[in-house]
């Protein structure tokens, strides 16, 4: 059974999912972040694959990946740090883990090789926000599913009702519910998230929902979990490594904020 | 039987193995909405009235088709301009930025954004947005903020608002990013005019349609002066490639005439310090597109570099990338030097100071071996008047 089928069918509530770039803040920073995350209470953990040009975010995660870039984060590199991870941590000391990235390095990196990597050193699931529905049918999604990854795609407040039970008809693992219409890490209000994610719940999906854009601390964690599974944190997170040393230290704090 | 066409990609908005619609989801909504309606509105009788009405009374089409005597002379060769710098606002920008305006009135959207290089497709943009009354954002690197100081006072008197993009290099791509996020964030009441043949599907297509009033004219005007509608040549320089897939159009499915598209070379083609696509790069997707795309072992999108702000992007169009992959078009470069040095030669030989970019397509000239019966169409996207610091710099050098 998949992993993310074994999480949801023990916890349908409070799901937490916590995005970091790959080699942010550090290049050897990257499985520190995952096993602490997975350690003080995080069930998913998405790892950023750093791009030079990252159309869906905005200013905090743009600068994670070019720090990430130039500290030296390259595919190869990722599953070299995973593989190692992978090794030397234990089913019970760790939850599920997606690779989120654009299109590009992926197919430079050569996409069945990629799929087959990442599922070689233990990862779960992927997010590709650019890789489109056509393509995915067409091609991508038979090699994603050869290899035993889930996909993940995203929906938004705009997406309408047929195209969202598309999308979750082609997802595994969960549906992911941007919150409003706008890049990573805006403070777009949040005042109609609600009704959104109560239209979401009417329409039986497959897949358990997890919110993700604009939630930032306990309150919107909070707010965002009570019309969905759960939620996703990223820029929020990537701020509060700005200028720490201590990465362990600063991501049990920055959980225990939200989990307290 | 098949027949191919070079012009119309497939539904997908696939020329060849380039092109798509390589878009994150909070974009989906908008781009749909465009490949949905984009053909229907552009054959709309009352648009295309209007469509040309503006072409003919506010941009001054036709534009000339210009034999030039003395060009031609000095290559040994017949060598027609097309005369695109003669549009309003100086360059072939303006052809797409009127079409567009006119279909974003008919989505009703009431706020454009533009993305900007050389300033010409900004101050297009701001024209229009004035001529219609809309607010007008244009997202222009701050390193061609400084280098086409002229356009941006352009763009501010025309009421539009010019916000730095400060990230990357600093130049067309990068303002390009800004605006697709900005796309991103306000998605009911905003249309994106892009400015070149690039973006994700039905851009691609949308903007040579609009642009392919070029080859349209040429074609007649050459018969007019000539006998022929068909040229053994048409060259053109390519950024994004807007100005050559308008002037390739109507000749796509022509083959006895040979295409040329001229690339900035930068410094050279491999000095570290270039603009030439399809020499450096690669298939990959930038923008929401599949394309040719300059790019490191791992996937991430090099800086370019090009003296000409306009020529100074990673990329190319997916047409573009599907003409150099099949052969149909011959792709050739020119650096900044000779670039510099063929728009000297332009002047005093034709009395015309071409654009920066324009003067890639002239530099180009040399490398090819024309007989004194070929003929030689040459897209003169634009005037040199923004460029004038630059040529003055070269002056005293
Ligand atoms: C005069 C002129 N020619 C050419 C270009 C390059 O664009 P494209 O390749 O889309 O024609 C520009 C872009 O700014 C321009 O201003």
């Amino acid at each position: 059974m998949s992993r993310f089928k074994k999480l949801f069918e023990v916890k349908q509530q409070r799901v937490l999912n916590v995005y970091c770039t790959a080699g942010y803040p550090f290049l050897d920073s990257t499985t520190t972040v995952v096993n602490t995350l997975f350690a003080n209470g995080a069930d998913i953990v998405e790892l950023g694959m750093p791009y030079s040009d990252p159309l869906a975010d905005g200013p905090v995660i743009q600068n994670s990946s070019s720090i990430a870039i130039s500290n030296g984060m390259e595919m190869q590199v990722l599953f070299n740090q995973l593989q190692q991870w992978n090794e030397n941590t234990t089913a019970n000391k760790r939850g599920a883990l997606v690779l989120m990235g654009y299109m590009n390095p992926v197919l430079q990196y050569g996409f069945e090789k990629f799929c087959a990597n990442a599922a070689a050193v233990g990862v779960d699931g992927l997010i590709l926000p650019d890789l489109p529905e056509y393509e995915f049918e067409t091609e991508y999604g038979a090699i994603i599913k050869k290899y035993g990854l889930d996909f993940i795609f995203l929906v938004t407040p705009e997406t309408s009702e047929a195209r969202i039970k598309k999308l979750d008809s082609l997802s595994t693992g969960f549906l992911y519910a941007v919150s409003s219409s706008s890049t990573t890490g805006s403070n777009k209000n949040m005042t109609d998230v609600d009704t959104y994610l109560q239209k979401l719940q009417t329409l039986h999906l497959n897949n358990p929902v997890l919110v993700g854009f604009g939630i930032k601390d306990k309150q919107s964690f909070d707010a965002a979990c009570r019309h969905a599974n759960g939620a996703i944190i990223g820029s929020a997170f990537i701020k509060a490594l700005e200028n720490t040393n201590e990465v362990a230290a600063t991501t049990q704090n920055f959980l225990e904020s939200i989990l307290k | 039987m098949m027949t191919t066409t070079y012009k119309k990609p497939s539904e997908q908005g696939y020329y060849g193995k380039f092109g798509g619609a390589y878009i994150p989801e909070m974009l989906h909504r908008n781009v749909e909405e465009l490949q949905g309606c984009y053909l229907e509105i552009m054959q709309e009788p009352a648009f295309k009235k209007e469509f040309d009405s503006l072409l003919k009374d506010y941009v001054g089409r036709p534009t000339p088709l210009y034999f030039a005597q003395r060009l031609s002379q000095q290559f040994n060769t017949q060598i027609w301009l097309k005369r695109e710098d003669l549009c309003h606002t100086g360059a072939h920008k303006i052809n797409n930025t009127i079409g567009q305006i006119l279909l974003a009135e008919r989505l009703g959207k009431k706020r454009i954004i533009a993305e900007t290089g050389a300033g010409q497709h900004g101050v297009a943009t701001a024209t229009v947005c004035a001529l219609k009354g809309v607010e007008c954002i244009v997202y222009m690197g701050e390193k061609d903020i400084e280098r086409q100081a002229p356009n941006v006072a352009r763009m501010k008197m025309l009421g539009a608002k010019v916000i730095p993009a400060t990230s990357g290099s600093k130049t067309l791509k990068d303002a390009t990013n800004e605006a697709i996020r900005d796309w991103i964030n306000n998605p009911n009441d905003t249309h994106y005019i892009i400015g070149s043949v690039v973006g994700p599907h039905p851009y691609p297509d949308m903007v040579a349609r609009f642009q392919s009033v070029i080859s349209e004219e040429m074609r007649w005007q050459l018969k007019e002066q000539t006998g022929s509608e068909l040229p053994t040549h048409v060259m053109a320089c390519v950024g994004g490639g807007s100005n050559a897939a308008g002037a390739f159009y109507h000749f796509l499915d022509e083959l006895t005439v040979q295409l040329v598209a001229v690339e900035a070379a930068g410094h050279g083609v491999n000095s570290g310090m270039s603009a030439a696509t399809t020499q450096l790069g690669k298939p990959g997707i930038l923008h929401g597109s599949k394309s040719i795309l300059m790019q490191t072992a791992d996937g991430q999108v090099v800086e370019p570099h090009s003296i000409s702000a306009g020529l100074d992007y990673p990329g190319i169009g997916p047409l573009h990338a599907h003409l150099f992959d099949s052969g149909r078009g011959t792709f050739l470069s020119a650096t900044d030097d000779e670039a510099v040095t063929a728009a000297f030669e332009v002047a005093r030989l034709e009395g015309i100071i071409p654009a920066l970019e324009t003067a890639h397509a002239f530099a180009a000239l040399k490398q090819l071996k024309l007989s004194t019966t070929d003929k030689m169409l040459i897209c003169l996207s634009g005037r040199g008047d923004k460029d004038l610091a630059t040529y003055m710099k070269a002056m005293e050098e």
